[in-house]
């Protein structure tokens, strides 16, 4: 036992041991962490189908096929109707709000959880870290299903309204056509989505954690949902 | 002289609810010797558990110092107070506040993993604690597979991990049934004789009054009143009586 030695500074722990942990409690809160992910997912899913929607729009416009499609559209000259920038947008701003929600409450509902491993000798530091890792994971598993479930979606829209003309002409690399508007890419679009789904979830999960890391242990545990 | 393990000088704390203050401490000045066991009693809203919180570092007074084995705790680092959460003190609540996410044996090897011990030793002395709290075969359920009694087992193992000096126990008997409250407090009666460890016990459970050497009387977040156990015996046996 010891005597009246100074108090020593706590250490760092590996950062094995965090991704041990952090995996860990993932495996078993596995139904819970599955509908946080699907948060994710949906909100991804949903912008990139919108997303590749309109890129396979603008593609096979630029092949000359307009005049078939968008017959109830109104069409701007550069192709991307101000209904689909409209949808765009809109996706974006459910996707932003569904993941930081899903993953804001996630995380107040661990307060107490996150008091009990500072009471027991944990960083704020280390808290936080696990909260990134979890979240990071989540974000990115859920992001690239949903990235890749939109963009199912978009090609089953697709192969409806141009039959299978669209496998002739799917926008797959970023394209810069002489005279239209710079398309991104099926694959660009997926990877910002997965991108954009793993960055709005490690932010609206390691906010809150960091917040409550700084939060006297007291206080944290006191906290209820 | 005595060994003052932990000493309070005019702790306050005070909480703002809205437009009000709330008077939680109101300068409480106690020393608690090695090896004592103490319990801190008071009616709900008393300050008691505010108190139990600042002798844990698991809040900060609003004024006033607490020391702890000599050292000031305003003047730690945050490192500092993460060691000394980790080595020095074992906390047991009144809700167990295990981690649900592991087992009774993950529990327990946790602090030891903030405090850097191998994996070999951490397991095997988190079995050598759950065999000691007699959970020897209950080492890998969930918390929410056992009964509150084995929880509290679990936290109690869990806050001996690191080999603390002091027990913070906040109510430890609170949510368990008359029987299995006094096993609970059996239990940390036998670390505090056995192991010598300074146990120091927020309670207004009347069966904690006859295993403590001490007991604080907190009162409108002041001390009311410090009474050896000698001077309540008689009471005990007629408060006692009446409870079972």
């Amino acid at each position: 036992m010891q005597q009246r030695t100074p108090i020593e500074e706590q250490i760092d722990l590996p950062f094995v041991e965090s991704l041990r942990i952090s995996f860990q409690s993932l495996k078993i809160r596995f139904g819970r962490s599955i509908i946080t992910t699907a948060g994710i997912t949906l909100g991804i899913a949903f912008l990139v189908s919108v997303w590749t929607n309109n890129e396979i729009g603008v593609a096979l416009q630029e092949s000359g096929r307009q005049s078939t499609i968008n017959t109830f559209e109104e069409t701007t000259e550069q192709g991307i109707s101000t209904k689909d920038i409209w949808l765009i947008v809109m996706s974006l701003i459910v996707c932003v709000v569904g993941i930081a929600n899903s993953m804001l409450m996630a995380v107040t509902e661990r307060f107490r959880e996150i008091g009990t491993m500072k009471c027991l000798g944990a960083l704020d530091g280390f808290v936080v870290r696990l909260f990134l890792l979890e979240s990071g994971f989540q974000g990115f598993s859920g992001a690239l299903i949903g990235a890749l479930i939109g963009t199912l979606g978009a090609v089953l829209l697709g192969l409806k309204d141009y039959g299978l003309d669209l496998f002739f002409y799917f926008p797959l690399l970023p394209a810069q056509p002489e005279n239209g508007p710079m398309q991104l890419g099926v694959i660009i679009v997926i990877l910002l989505g997965c991108i954009l789904g793993m960055i709005l979830a490690v932010i609206g999960s390691s906010f809150p954690a960091w917040r409550a890391a700084k939060l006297p242990p007291a206080e944290a545990m006191r906290t209820e949902v | 002289m005595a060994d003052i393990v932990v000493k309070t000088e005019d702790v306050v704390k005070e909480y703002r609810m809205g437009s009000n203050i709330l008077r939680a401490l109101d300068g409480i000045n106690i020393e608690i010797e090695r090896g004592e066991y103490i319990s801190l009693m008071g009616p709900s809203g008393s300050g008691k558990s505010t108190l139990f919180n600042m002798i844990g570092a698991l809040d900060r007074p609003t004024e006033g110092q607490v020391y702890i084995d000599g050292q000031n705790m305003s003047q730690l680092s945050q490192r500092q107070i993460a060691a000394f959460r980790c080595h020095r003190v074992g906390y047991i609540f009144q809700s167990y506040n295990l981690l649900h996410v592991r087992s009774a044996h993950g529990n327990v090897t946790l602090p030891m993993i903030f405090a850097g011990i191998s994996e070999r030793d951490r397991n095997e002395r988190a079995e050598k604690l759950l065999d000691m709290v007699g959970l020897g075969d209950r080492m890998y359920h969930l918390p929410d597979e056992l009964s509150g009694g084995q929880r509290q087992r679990v936290a109690i193992a869990r806050a001996l991990a690191n080999d603390p000096s002091i027990i913070l126990a906040d109510e430890p008997t609170a949510n368990l049934d008359t029987i299995t409250g006094r096993e609970i407090i059996d239990l940390i009666k036998r670390l505090n004789n056995e192991q010598g460890v300074t146990v120091i016990s927020a309670t207004h459970d009347l069966k904690m009054l006859d295993v403590s050497d001490r007991i604080v009387d907190i009162r409108d977040g002041l001390v009311e009143r410090i009474r050896k156990r000698d001077e309540i015996d008689i009471e005990v046996g007629e408060v006692g009586g009446e409870g079972e």
